[in-house]
């Protein structure tokens, strides 16, 4: 943005996060989901079993093929990190994009009309943030999983995709659309929404053309922010098998089937994690950055 | 005052009470599946469904079930449908084990957040600043059981500095108890110490350029008087609020990740274990008991600032 080259390494380090699982399937000499156990690789010309005899997957080899080591099925930690990047990485994208409309709907609606439909929504909002996220994405995953989804025509199963981006979309709507309603409230006295409605302007169209580009900025920043968040909770609901089912990999079932076999290879669960940790983190800064360059005394929090 | 708290904790008992309907409608009406059918197992007959739906009342109205359900809560009469052990018992015997965590956490959490925020206040733009804003960035970053475990991994069994895991009675012996929750406690805080010590931060900012701190410099208050008595307390407000909540939240069971990756065996614990075999009464009451924190403590944190400040009792 303003100091975007302040940001460069950020802007870099995310690009490289994003862009390199988009390539995949360019780049991988094999499925995320193939099994390797029997296989054999050479390195440095000695021969080595991709699969210990004992069990134990190879760790990195540095070297094209396996290049940050095997899993116990013996399918190479590289290939599934850059694909379970595309799930990671498209849940955060699609759920923060969620979050973001239904925090527009809610806080721009509330905000604008105030009287009883104000109540109601914040009445709404009040409930869900009165749950921990973690637990409130725990139990929706766990009823969601029972069944899927069946609303009319759309259908979809417990296993999707979509039922960790649904979930995640859902619990952080409350800390987007308080501070969306907050604003709205003051942006409806300014002189130029009066200048609109002098005009003739209805409310939704005062709505769209007057308040809602006035949001740019801190919508931009939550955005970012959102996304980061929810890769975090995407990880974590995977962690706790309510999130992203097997065998789709996602940087937190990745975690989550390496923290089982963290004495014997360490490199399962180091690997996703820093692969994770440089994604969020690069988002954060960035998100940070955004805001002090736009509103340095905003106060955006997302965690609970 | 007195009518303020009336008037708080009534509001207190009716938003427990949108909670208790919104669990109950999360585990009955959103799943897309016939809990008796999945209760009976594959290649069940009709009168054993029948049966099962019986037994559980699955086949009533839907605010019949509610009423039931509730009832079962507040008796102690909720089973799990896997275990069919007693759900109230598990989660009181979880009870010590979370507050252990929670009490331990809150308080280094807010300790160290303090220090970090403070300090990167008065060195603002310098190098220590600096430093602290990224490791306070990185902390934020960070899932909590990808950290956990690899303390666990590093320092409880690589190293052996401290238990890999698990959790000993207080009243068994004080100083393994402490020992043992070192690494939750700090696993569970670097989040919140990220998120605290930035707040504290900016609010130090702010409050550095009011007029009482200029009036306290030119009383000729030293440096260190008016970084304790006048800007660290009126910066300290905001951080208290995030403070009640938070801990709430912990005390209720969201510490899941921590729990279960220490292996704690503590209220999150159970609701974690409970996800893979999709087990809903243990999820359904741990749901419920951390909503309860929250909102009380909510309430309590409103009616401590009301205590302190009478403005807001009008509002």
């Amino acid at each position: 943005m303003i100091r975007a080259i302040d940001y460069a390494r950020e802007a870099l380090c995310l690009a490289v996060c994003v862009a390199a699982p988009l390539w995949a399937n360019k780049v991988a000499h094999t499925t995320p989901t193939e099994n390797h156990l029997s296989d054999t690789i050479q390195i440095n010309g000695e021969t080595k079993n991709v699969v210990g005899l004992d069990g134990v997957p190879i760790g990195p080899t540095w070297h094209g093929e396996f290049f940050l080591g095997a899993d116990p099925n013996g399918r190479d930690i590289m290939v599934r990190l850059l694909y379970g990047g595309r799930n990671s990485l498209m849940i955060g994208i699609v759920a923060a994009f969620l979050t973001t409309i239904l925090s527009i709907v809610f806080g721009v609606i509330a905000g604008y009309f105030r009287g009883w439909s104000d109540s109601i929504i914040r009445a709404g909002l009040d409930v869900i943030w009165s749950f921990p996220v973690v637990i409130l994405g725990v139990a929706l995953g766990v009823a969601l999983a029972l069944g899927g989804i069946k609303l009319g025509p759309i259908e979809i199963s417990g296993d999707s995709l979509w039922v960790p981006i649904l979930i995640i979309g859902v619990v952080y709507v409350p800390y987007m659309a308080r501070p969306i309603r907050g604003q709205v409230l003051s942006l409806r006295e300014k002189e130029f929404v009066e200048a609109s409605r002098a005009q003739g302007a209805g409310p939704f169209r005062i709505m769209f053309t007057e308040v809602v580009p006035n949001l740019t900025s801190t919508l931009l920043v939550f955005f970012t922010l959102l996304i980061a968040n929810a890769i975090l909770l995407e990880a974590a609901l995977s962690f706790l098998g309510a999130g992203v089912r097997p065998p789709n990999p996602s940087w937190g079932t990745m975690i989550d089937d390496g923290i089982d076999r963290i004495s014997t290879a360490p490199h399962l669960t180091i690997v996703p994690g820093v692969m994770l940790v440089l994604t969020v983190l690069s988002l954060n800064v960035f998100g940070d950055g955004v805001r002090d360059a736009l509103d340095p005394r905003a106060k955006v929090r997302l965690e609970r | 005052m007195a009518r303020f708290i009336i008037r708080r904790l009534g509001q207190m008992v009716f938003v427990m009470f949108a909670v208790s309907v919104l669990v109950f409608l999360i585990f009955n009406v959103i799943p897309n599946s016939d809990p008796a059918v999945r209760m009976a197992g594959r290649q069940a007959s009709e009168s054993t469904i029948q049966a099962i739906n019986k037994e559980w009342g699955f086949d009533e109205s839907l605010p019949q079930q509610y009423i039931t359900t509730m009832e079962k809560v507040f008796t102690g009469d909720l089973q799990s449908y896997i275990t069919q052990l007693p759900v109230n018992e598990e989660i009181i015997k979880g009870i010590p084990r979370t507050f252990s965590l929670a009490i331990g956490a809150a308080l280094l959490w807010m300790f160290v957040a303090v220090c970090f925020g403070l300090y990167s206040a008065v060195k603002a733009g310098k190098f220590a600043d600096r430093f602290l804003t990224i490791i306070a960035l990185i902390g934020i970053s960070m899932p909590v059981f990808w950290i956990g475990a690899l303390m666990n991994h590093y320092l409880g069994f690589k190293l052996g500095w401290f238990p890999n895991g698990g959790y000993v009675e207080f009243t068994e012996d004080p100083v393994d108890w402490f020992y043992h929750l070192i690494l939750p406690w700090t696993a569970l805080a670097i989040l919140f110490i990220g998120f605290y010590s930035r707040v504290l931060r900016s609010n130090v900012l702010d409050t550095i350029n009011e007029d009482y701190v200029r009036t306290a410099r030119a009383k000729g208050l030293s440096e260190r008087q008016i970084l304790l008595r006048h800007v660290l307390r009126n910066s300290m407000i905001p951080i208290i609020t995030l403070w009640g909540l938070d801990f709430g939240a912990v005390l209720g069971g969201g510490a899941i990740l921590t729990e279960t990756v220490f292996d704690l065996q503590g209220v999150g614990q159970y609701a974690a274990d409970s996800i893979g075999q999709l087990d809903v009464p243990p999820v359904l009451a741990v749901t419920l008991f951390a909503a309860f924190f929250i909102v009380a403590l909510n309430a309590v944190v409103d009616i401590t600032y009301a205590i302190l400040d009478p403005r807001i009792r009008l509002q």
